[in-house]
């Protein structure tokens, strides 16, 4: 996580790690690379590798078991050295996957960037053509052509390139209709670019890396397809292929049938290669958290940050029992010396240390801070949601005097939907575009009681024309998309009160909305929070807001709390460097730009 | 007023066509001068990033007229478009997405030059200009977008709008994705650029505070028009429309008593709406 601090020109460095390390990092696509690495390198030298000649015939020799003569891996039916054949047949098997996906990939590519990225006509012919291609029977096209003309191998493998292009292209074509949108696009445009080379070299930049993905599994495709066209016979017979070579050992199954491992071998090492390099790029580029089993996972925990944070970050049944012997608190949420910190090279990365705060029943308190102050981590720590590589090290949440950290999923689940509730920042990914509005709302209340639907919807109603909405029955009715923001915020916040909580997190609430619905929701909360008397810990970055709902206001700033007080405390008289910052940095005071001079033009200094 | 930088004469702004044809602006006429900041404020769907992409050709303009230098420019070819980006520069919303991640910095920054055809070494040395001009160590250049921060990263792309000296500067929300304090330190530096350059900027702006203190006047956007412009401090102090004196009460301040003064006025702005709304409804049958 990235922050600024007060220097501008403060240097936040990342530990850039560049694919081909990650790559190497992971066992199975390093031990890919080497192998396909040997492969090429065979295919290339492979008149001085192979032991002898491929077509050199000793009859005596003529299925010879392996290891025991010269033929190290055995002689075929004719008395050929199988070892030499299948190096001699890497060639082949290598040009076939760089043929075939090569060919693919340039068509896929080009059309699927121009049709992209212009759209319009190109983009409706373009679908057109490769739909009818994807829809065409592949091998019996090439089979025909067998038939009708006599076809190299190349060119059977450069038809195939052209018969698997549709992949190629709709998946170039998708991430380009993607990135074509972002800004960084437009800005090329503003430039003054030609399209050229915003296509060359913005958009296919950004989707690079899928397409390399493809690449590995392309050629995967391509060998496998020219040995199966090579065993049904369909390549030159003069010359040995890992097909040929499988086609020999099959004709000769009953007499000596280890003859099918080395060519099967080699195929299917080859084409697990591939895949296996295909997922670590895939792992590299897009970046996956594994996450690591739960036995290695506790041991990580306890030698980061001791026995006792297992329990913190777990959760264990009876836990909430265990620790019920603390002192008594009146405080509705009383957070106290809690550390919540993230993995990072065996040491503990903090993003939230030593934070203490409470809430009161039917108090609204403010946390704000900046991005990277560690607000949303308390809160989340708070409601049991942090992500599963989070680390509670220290500290205990105590919601109406019982612990709530170390409960179980379960257990947490429950007081989350009866005594906790939480209003999100962005209303809509926060409603499911699938189901309506009111099936949302009714899901929720009837997994917290043995409500009858009638009742629920009953209830949901209700709930919806108290929050503000103009025609409850309607939006009832609507899906997400059918709604404002300001109506899903709404949405939101009623379903958050239905269940009565005690305690309601609110995580930047109004900030994707507009000024006046912005204004409109923070009235609602503070009125719905005095009728229910909840408690309510909001957090935010804009000080407008704690001014306009909080009673009091706890700051942070990278993971730590800086000062705490009532609003007109803090605000008046701030003690902490940082607060007073903040406040100076606040636009609210300062003069309104005058005109530009009366007679026009801009002055000269 | 001497001659206008850029002039928008009853521009609209029609997206789709035939029956999914929808309007978004209808009839916007708007003046900036040179070296002048018009502020420009509405809320989403208003209409204000729409005008803002129509003056950078990136919107349809299906009516009216955008006069930059006196030359109409709503219509250009790209030939023509990649002249006038020596003049006309962006600075987006979202410092996330407006720098390609998989390029450095110092390919972000010399591209606007090169596709102009300045040679190799001139745009070198200009790239270290720039970034000194706003504030960022020379060894970012290697560097790449994610390994900064967002006002780090609005500071990057400042730097892109400014690498062809030009006069006439989009800034659309350019400070809204930004932390409070490195919002003020983005606005301190476009108005100290502003000063040394004499650029012209359009700022886009939700937040009223935001745009009085880089503005000179103000324009306020509502569904497509503009309702009301004037002087920086007349419009953001003394509003007259309705909807701006809505949205001078709904503006958050970070002072409780300000607050609960604006809560009232918010209650009277909605009554009045209210009462208007039953009168109208008791007078017309």
């Amino acid at each position: 996580m990235t922050h600024e601090l007060e220097a501008p020109g403060e240097q936040v460095v990342i530990a850039r790690k560049s694919v081909w390390r990650r790559l190497l990092h992971n066992p199975l696509s390093a031990a890919a690379i080497v192998y396909l690495a040997i492969v090429v390198l065979v295919a290339v030298f492979q008149s001085w590798i192979a032991p002898f000649p491929p077509e050199r015939v000793v009859p005596t020799l003529t299925n010879v078991s392996p290891f025991g003569s010269e033929y190290f891996l055995g002689g075929d039916r004719a008395g050929r050295d199988i070892l030499s054949r299948i190096i001699a047949g890497t060639r082949g098997g290598v040009l076939s996957g760089i043929i075939m996906a090569s060919v693919a990939l340039s068509i896929g590519i080009v059309f699927g960037l121009i049709a992209g990225y212009f759209g319009k006509v190109f983009d409706n012919v373009a679908n057109w053509v490769f739909s009818v291609l994807l829809a065409a029977p592949g091998i019996i096209i090439l089979l025909a052509l067998y038939t009708l003309v006599d076809v190299s191998m190349p060119v059977a493998m450069a038809v195939l390139g052209v018969i698997a292009s549709p992949g190629v292209f709709y998946l170039v074509r998708t991430l380009t209709l993607n990135v074509r949108n972002e800004l960084y696009v437009d800005a090329a445009r503003v430039a003054g670019l030609s399209n050229v080379r915003i296509v060359g070299r913005h958009v296919l930049l950004a989707i690079k890396g899928p397409i390399i993905i493809l690449a590995a599994f392309l050629c995967g495709g391509a060998i496998s397809a020219s040995a199966g066209l090579e065993f049904i016979g369909l390549g030159n017979p003069a010359e040995p292929s890992w097909g040929s070579i499988l086609n020999d050992a099959f004709a000769n199954l009953f007499i000596a049938p280890w003859q099918l491992i080395w060519p099967g071998l080699a195929l299917g090492l080859t084409m697990a290669a591939l895949v296996l390099l295909g997922n670590g790029l895939r792992d590299a580029i897009e970046g996956s958290f594994i996450k690591p089993s739960l036995r290695t996972w506790r041991a990580e925990v306890t030698g980061l940050a001791g026995a006792a944070a297992v329990v913190r970050t777990l959760g264990v049944r009876g836990a909430s029992k265990a620790q019920a012997g603390s002192p008594e608190t009146s405080h509705l949420l009383q957070i106290e010396w809690l550390q919540v910190g993230y993995p990072n090279g065996g040491k503990l990365n903090p993003v939230v240390d030593d934070v203490s705060l409470t809430v009161d029943k039917g108090e609204i308190v403010g946390l704000v801070g900046e991005s990277g102050s560690g607000k949303t981590q308390t809160v989340f720590a708070a409601m049991g949601l942090l992500p599963d590589n989070a680390v509670v090290a220290a500290g205990s949440v105590r919601l109406d005097g019982a612990e709530l950290l170390g409960l179980p999923d379960d257990e947490f689940a429950q007081v989350r939907g009866s005594r906790l509730a939480y209003i999100p920042q962005e209303p809509m990914s926060n409603l499911d575009p699938a189901f309506t509005v009111g099936s949302q709302l009714m899901e929720g209340i009837r997994a917290q009681s043995s409500t009858s639907r009638a009742e629920a919807k009953r209830l949901a109603l209700a709930m919806l024309a108290r929050v503000g909405i103009v025609d409850p029955a309607r939006t009832f009715k609507s899906y997400p998309h059918e709604i404002s923001g300001g109506m899903a915020q709404r949405v939101l916040i009623a379903g958050a009160v239905m269940g009565k909580p005690h305690l309601l997190f609110a995580d930047e609430p109004t900030t994707a909305l507009d000024v006046t619905v912005q204004a409109e929701v923070l009235d609602l909360l503070r009125d719905l929070q005095r009728e229910y008397g909840m408690g309510l810990l909001l957090v935010t970055h804009n000080l407008g807001v704690v001014a306009a709902v909080c009673d009091r206001v706890v700051v942070m700033r990278l993971g730590q709390v800086v000062e705490q007080g009532t609003v007109r405390e803090v605000f008046s008289h701030p003690r902490h460097e940082y607060t007073k910052m903040l406040l100076d940095s606040v636009l609210d005071h300062t003069e309104a730009r005058s005109p530009l001079t009366e007679e026009g033009g801009p002055s000269d200094d | 007023m001497t001659e206008p930088l850029l002039t928008t004469e009853d521009l609209v702004v029609t997206y789709g066509r035939g029956r999914r044809a929808h309007q978004v602006l209808h009839g916007v006429s708007v003046c900036v001068a040179p070296g002048e900041t018009l502020g420009l404020v509405g809320e989403s769907g208003s209409g204000k990033t729409t005008l803002a992409r129509a003056a950078l050709g990136l919107a349809p303009v299906s009516a009216g007229r955008i006069l930059f230098r006196g030359e109409d420019i709503a219509h250009v070819g790209p030939r023509d478009r990649r002249r006038l980006a020596r003049d006309i520069q962006v600075v987006f919303q979202d410092p996330y997405t407006s720098l390609n991640p998989a390029m450095t910095i110092r390919d972000i920054l010399t591209e606007p030059l090169v596709a102009q055809g300045v040679p190799g070494d001139k745009a070198r040395s200009r790239v270290l200009e720039l970034l000194d001009r706003v504030a960022m160590p020379a060894n970012s250049l290697d560097r790449y977008s994610r390994e900064f921060s967002g006002g780090q990263r609005q500071r990057i792309a400042i730097a892109r709008a400014l690498a062809l000296d030009p006069t006439f500067v989009v800034c659309d929300e350019p400070v809204s994705a930004l932390d409070l304090s490195t919002q003020r330190r983005v606005l301190d530096l476009l108005i100290e650029i502003q000063e040394r350059t004499s650029v012209a900027y359009l700022f886009i702006s939700h937040d009223l505070a935001v745009v009085r203190h880089v503005s000179h006047r103000v324009a306020v956007m509502l569904r497509g028009e503009i309702v009301e412009i004037g002087p920086s401090a007349q419009v953001t102090e003394h509003p007259q429309h309705p909807y701006t004196q809505r949205l001078w009460a709904a503006n958050l301040v970070a002072d409780p008593d300000e607050q609960e003064r604006r809560r009232q006025v918010r209650a009277q702005l909605n009554q009045i709406a209210a009462d208007a709304a039953t009168l109208s409804e008791r007078t017309t049958p």
